[in-house]
């Protein structure tokens, strides 16, 4: 094999002279020699929990295919190119995601998203608590997440803007829990397959879907088709849950001179 | 700086078995550079037809996830090991010296009847920090009938859990890490690896397997405070700090329980115990109290589920473990059984695995412990404050999503 | 020589003539008849109690109270304070009055005990985003609940009476005669919309204060005022009162001159007799007693409401608490020294008794060592001033705080203790109509119920900090505290470890 190829393919798998997976370190710092090298295209085979794969990662070409199961910090601080998972993600994937995209052919675990502010996230599956923990939009720029199954409780917590979508396939009832968007000041959460108010956590409401939702909602479909090759029933009514305000708690503090 | 602890484990104790080094855990990550943030790994495999599982499968799970841990505890319970003395309950105890043990001995002679005794294998690695404890076990029966078990007014069991608390609390140097039927702990400071090497515990096997690799933050790291912590057939894996510490030792003590351990994670084995074999509740009733839903959660409850969630609420208001947590309850009676159970919160990590075949059920704090050990598991995460149970014999009872009382209320 | 010496004044009122837009308002409101009106100016006379009525009250600001430099040469043991008491005693012979908590300088536990917070380890709660509860009951506990044979709950079997309150916090008892009609209206209707309970005092209830009755807890005392078969039947718990921390050991004295109309129907005396609280209940001479007069009230209340007993903490208080829950107590109260009254002698009030802090904490372990804890529900009061109070008395054991002074101060009270006289300015401990109407219901309420909502939220950004989301978690937590004061000794008892002292 040329030095070429064998770059593009890392076993991050069970490594006979030491008798345990491939060390994180070790790992991460061969990725980074590969993206220095000027690949833009690189396999990891037999990821077993090795954290914050991928981290800070800048090259918007790049792109990195994992076969088995990251850990924790998958992508973290991305700030472009593609990361694609054939598995499941644990927690905090995508930990303050600038740019880029992650596809996760599978389940993400909690706190999924944690203080993205752009890029785009894609779980085919299912996903934990506190997905999309604080992401935000500055300047026109923010996250988009797609969950395809259902997700926890505390959807949206703290969400300062950028855009939620859980369309809920193949689950029964609704597919978010309990206190979704609890102190969204920001933002969009929608909820393919609907939720009932007592869902929602203080500081979020249901508001009408307007034509530019029906796009966005539909543009994220479109993605989330694509990358996982599915066909989404866009029939099924979509909910939309907003801030209440962009500063919900304002009455709370009394800053009187005593 | 490269440290290889099998090779120096193997200067210093050459009669340890070959079979170590092609499984030994070699760290390449000197532990100074390791992240000093705090959470402890958690795992656990069951078998749900009984059949038995080496030790070598939940050292694997358990150091896959070696960033977890700081080197300060370990340790492993298996279920299922001794079925030549699965009717005698199993102390077994860490001496610090040899006069603590011909003490306890002298305590024991009053209280049991000792079946047999034997010393544990232990294996010291040259990379742990010494002094290693004695390790012993005493398959025993209570010494029914006597004068003196009837002038105490209890039942067998609380009989047992007095004879460990009053050993633990008064006897310097010995302390009994578990007293269950069929089952034993084995625990110690150090990184998971390492106490594994320590016992050698890939010399047993069990149908169930709970362990837990510590990263100790607010309680000493010391060999008897390690987890699994047990009383009777009850082990509890623990990850996460309780902040209602003070509350939930009040109810333990106040029922009898000595809590000598210096760690938090002591009560949570003890409200099991209390809840459940004294006070008889349900597994899921006992779990509700320790996480319970939030009151406007339980306004939502069918009524008579919603009156028995605020008479839990109400009544065991004190085993309400608030705080981040994540545990693993092992118990051997009436059948080997795992419990998994996340904070209502769900503030510490916990996922869920069974293999293809269904026979196979894993808990951990994440994913790869269980990849690493099952490729084709299936994966699930209970949700917040909800239990997984797990019986040999009988399968996977919850999955941890269902409605909370599932027959529970007469 | 003259038989009354003159006691130099305490305060100087300064009016603003160049502010002063002679309104005569300060005049009307002042109850106490220091301010007149003489050559078109505003004239002080003696006598101001620095209520602060006329100074809040004047539109243009015109008005300043201060306390006057004492006139006393210094001496360090003879205080001005003490020679004033002297003073007065030698000119009437009686016995000094005062009202109000104890104003003498014990120490105050509570600022020298700090909380503890969540950093690393824990995740702390933000309160506003995720659910922080407060809900908090009142009443016996079973201890366990009932498993049949078949492994089943038996629910029937396993509850209790047991009262429900939104927040850890019982506005205490203060009757109706202490305090006016409106100001009992206004704390009544506070508690309703908190949803939180409220003490009759012993007075009975208000024909027009039934409706609130879900929201009230009935006092049983020596006097028995007003206490009816219907009355008990219709609040949502009753309390016995032996005593309270501002008197312990005294018992209650309500002057001919404000047992008016209103408050003849209610405690159901003739118009303008004396109302007298024996000093012991003439039925409970000993713990035995105390346990018939509890099953007497369950038995006529059918076992459907919880019945408690509230006594002023004392030395011995951990052993009298824990034979009042032998006696079948629900709930127990336990009144600490600095705790407020509307009159009292001033030597017991500054004199006897014990703080709160450190009663709260023996009570709370006693019961532990008793293994009585978990049955009973333990009431704290005595100068819970703040949320920070509220807090730290949860954390020394309480379950619930009790308040009754800073309600008042919220409705207009400003602490001058001297509502013995009847005069209070502010309408609040007084029965003459003109000053009692000026409570405006509905605003006083607004305010009870800010003060407490706010108390609550203060509650809940502390308990989320320590990471704890139910105030249940943190009742008897003295692990969350550390002492910071000058006496070691007192962190011992109160068996709090000290700053700097670590977790194991």
């Amino acid at each position: 094999m040329s030095k070429r190829s064998e770059n593009m393919m890392i076993d991050a798998g069970m490594r006979n002279d030491l008798g345990h997976p491939l060390d994180y370190r070790e790992l991460n710092r061969r990725i980074r020699e590969v993206i220095a090298s000027g690949e833009d295209r690189l396999v990891l085979m037999n990821v077993m929990g090795q954290r914050y794969i991928a981290s800070a990662t800048s090259n918007p070409r790049m792109r990195i295919e994992i076969h088995g199961t990251p850990g924790n910090d998958l992508g973290a601080f991305l700030n472009g190119g593609v990361i694609e998972v054939f598995g499941n993600a644990q927690d905090v994937t995508a930990n303050t995601m600038n740019d880029g995209r992650i596809i996760v052919h599978g389940n993400s675990g909690d706190i999924t998203g944690l203080a993205a502010r752009g890029g785009t996230l894609l779980v085919k599956g299912n996903s934990g608590y506190r997905v999309g923990i604080h992401i935000k939009e500055f300047e026109g720029k923010g996250p988009n997440l797609v969950i395809g199954g259902y997700v926890n409780d505390y959807l949206g917590e703290y969400m300062a803007g950028g855009t939620i979508l859980v369309l809920g396939l193949e689950v029964e009832g609704s597919p978010v829990g309990l206190h979704v968007g609890a102190g969204m000041h920001g933002g969009r959460i929608y909820v393919r397959g609907g939720l009932e108010k007592h869902q929602l956590g203080p500081a979020a409401c249901l508001a009408d879907m307007d034509e530019k939702d029906e796009k966005v909602v539909s543009n994220l479909i479109d993605q989330y088709e694509q990358a996982f090759n599915i066909k989404v029933d866009r029939s099924v009514p979509v909910s939309k849950v907003m801030p209440l305000d962009s500063r919900p708690f304002r009455g709370h503090y009394d800053s009187t001179t005593i | 700086m490269e440290h290889d602890y099998y090779r120096s484990a193997a200067l210093s104790l050459p009669e340890a078995p070959r079979v170590f080094a092609e499984q030994s855990y070699v760290v390449d990550i000197p532990d100074q550079h390791k992240p000093r943030m705090g959470s402890c790994g958690i795992a656990g495999c069951i078998n749900i037809d009984g059949s038995l599982i080496s030790g070598a499968k939940i050292e694997k799970m358990i150091t896959t996830m070696s960033e977890r841990e700081n080197g300060l505890g370990s340790g492993f319970v298996a279920y299922g090991l001794f079925p030549d003395f699965a009717e005698e309950y199993c102390m077994q105890f860490l001496f610090e010296s040899e006069e603590a043990q011909e003490l306890t001995e002298e305590v024991l002679g009053n209280w049991v009847y000792m079946i047999k005794d034997e010393k544990v294998p232990t294996y010291p690695q040259r990379s742990m920090n010494p002094p290693f404890p004695l390790v012993w076990r005493y398959f025993v029966r209570p010494k029914k009938g006597t004068e003196a078990y009837i002038r105490t007014g209890l039942s067998e069991e609380d009989y047992m859990v007095r004879l460990v608390m009053s050993i633990n609390d008064a006897v310097p140097g010995s302390h009994c890490v578990s007293s269950g039927k069929d089952m034993a702990v084995f625990k110690g400071s150090g990184y998971a690896r390492e106490i594994a090497k320590f016992y050698d515990i890939q010399r047993y096997k069990g149908s169930m397997w709970l362990s837990h690799s510590r990263f100790p933050t607010n309680s000493p790291g010391w060999w008897a405070g390690s987890h699994p912590i047990s009383i009777l057939d009850w082990s509890v894996c623990h990850n996460g700090e309780i902040t209602s510490y003070g509350v939930n030792r009040k109810l333990v003590e106040m029922a009898g329980y000595k809590c000598t351990l210096l760690t938090d994670s002591e009560v949570v084995t003890y409200l099991w115990d209390l809840m459940v074999r004294r006070h008889r509740l349900p597994v899921t009733a006992a779990a509700f109290a320790m996480a319970p839903w939030y009151y406007r959660d339980i306004e939502r409850l069918p009524d008579e589920e919603r009156r028995l969630a605020n008479q839990l609420r109400i009544t065991y208001k004190e085993a309400f473990l608030n705080g981040p947590f994540s545990i693993l309850v092992g118990r051997s009676e009436p059948a080997v059984t795992m419990i998994a159970l996340a904070d209502r919160k769900k503030l510490r990590p916990l996922v869920m695995g069974v293999s293809d075949d269904g026979n196979s059920v894993y808990a951990a704090s994440e994913e790869c412990a269980i990849k690493s050990v099952q490729g084709d598991a299936s994966i699930w995460a209970t949700r917040a404050g909800n239990p997984a149970i797990v019986k040999v014999g009988e399968g996977i009872v919850r999955r941890g999503t269902e409605a909370p009382f599932l027959g529970a209320i007469g | 020589m003259r038989p009354n010496i003159k006691i130099p004044e305490k305060y100087r009122v300064v009016i603003d003539n160049d502010a002063c837009i002679s309104c005569k308002r300060c005049i009307k409101e002042c109850s106490y008849g220091v301010l007149d009106f003489k050559d078109e100016k505003v004239k002080v006379k003696d006598g101001c109690v620095s209520c602060l009525r006329c100074v809040i009250e004047c539109p243009t600001s015109a008005i300043e109270v201060s306390e006057k430099p004492s006139q006393f040469a210094p001496h360090a043991v003879f205080s001005p304070e003490i020679r004033r008491s002297i003073i007065s005693q030698a000119n009437s012979g009686g016995v000094l009055l005062s009202s109000c908590g104890a104003n003498a300088e014990y120490m105050d536990i509570f600022n020298d005990i700090l909380l503890d917070a969540a950093q690393v380890t824990n995740p702390s709660i933000d309160p506003l985003r995720e659910p922080v509860e407060t809900k908090t009951y009142l009443g016996r506990r079973p201890g366990k609940v009932v498993v049949d044979e078949n492994g089943k709950i038996d629910l029937d079997a396993s509850e209790t009476p047991i009262v429900v309150m939104d927040m850890p916090i019982m506005i205490g008892h203060i009757s109706l005669g202490s305090i006016s009609y409106n100001a009992q209206a206004s704390l009544f209707r506070a508690a309703s919309e908190l949803n939180i309970i409220a003490g009759t005092g012993e007075g009975g209830l208000h024909a027009d204060f039934y409706p609130m009755a879900k929201n009230l807890c009935a006092e049983v005392a020596s006097g028995r005022f007003g206490v009816t078969s219907n009355y008990l039947r219709e609040v949502s718990c009753v309390d016995i009162k032996i005593g309270q921390g501002a008197k312990p050991g005294h018992g209650g004295h309500l002057p001919g001159e404000k047992v008016q109309k209103l408050i003849s129907e209610t405690r159901m005396i003739p118009l303008g007799t004396d109302a007298l609280s024996p000093y012991p209940h003439h039925d409970i001479y000993s713990i035995e007693d105390l346990q018939q007069l509890i099953s007497v009230l369950k038995e006529s209340t059918e076992y459907k409401v919880p019945v408690g007993v509230k006594i002023a903490a004392v030395h011995n208080v951990g052993a009298i608490a824990s034979g009042i829950v032998r006696a079948g107590a629900d709930f127990l109260t336990i009144d600490g020294l600095r705790g407020g009254t509307g009159s009292a002698p001033r030597v017991i009030r500054d004199h006897a008794g014990m703080p709160i802090e450190i009663a709260v904490s023996a009570v709370d372990q006693r019961l532990e060592q008793e293994g009585l804890r978990d049955k009973v529900t333990l009431c704290a009061s005595g100068s819970i001033r703040t949320a920070a109070d509220m807090i730290k008395c949860i954390a020394l054991g309480a379950d619930v705080v009790g308040v009754c002074t800073s309600a008042m101060v919220a409705m207009g009270c400003t602490v001058c203790q001297q509502c013995h006289r009847g005069a209070c300015s502010w309408g609040i401990a007084t029965q003459r109509p003109e000053l009692s109407s000026r409570i405006d219901i509905d605003i006083a309420t607004r305010r009870i119920v800010n003060m407490f909502h706010a108390w609550n939220e203060e509650l809940k950004e502390i308990l989320g900090a320590m990471g704890i989301d139910s105030v249940e978690s943190l009742v008897g937590n003295r692990d969350r505290l550390r002492y910071i004061g000058p006496n070691p000794r007192i962190a011992e008892i109160l068996d709090v470890k000290h700053s700097g002292e670590g977790w194991g």
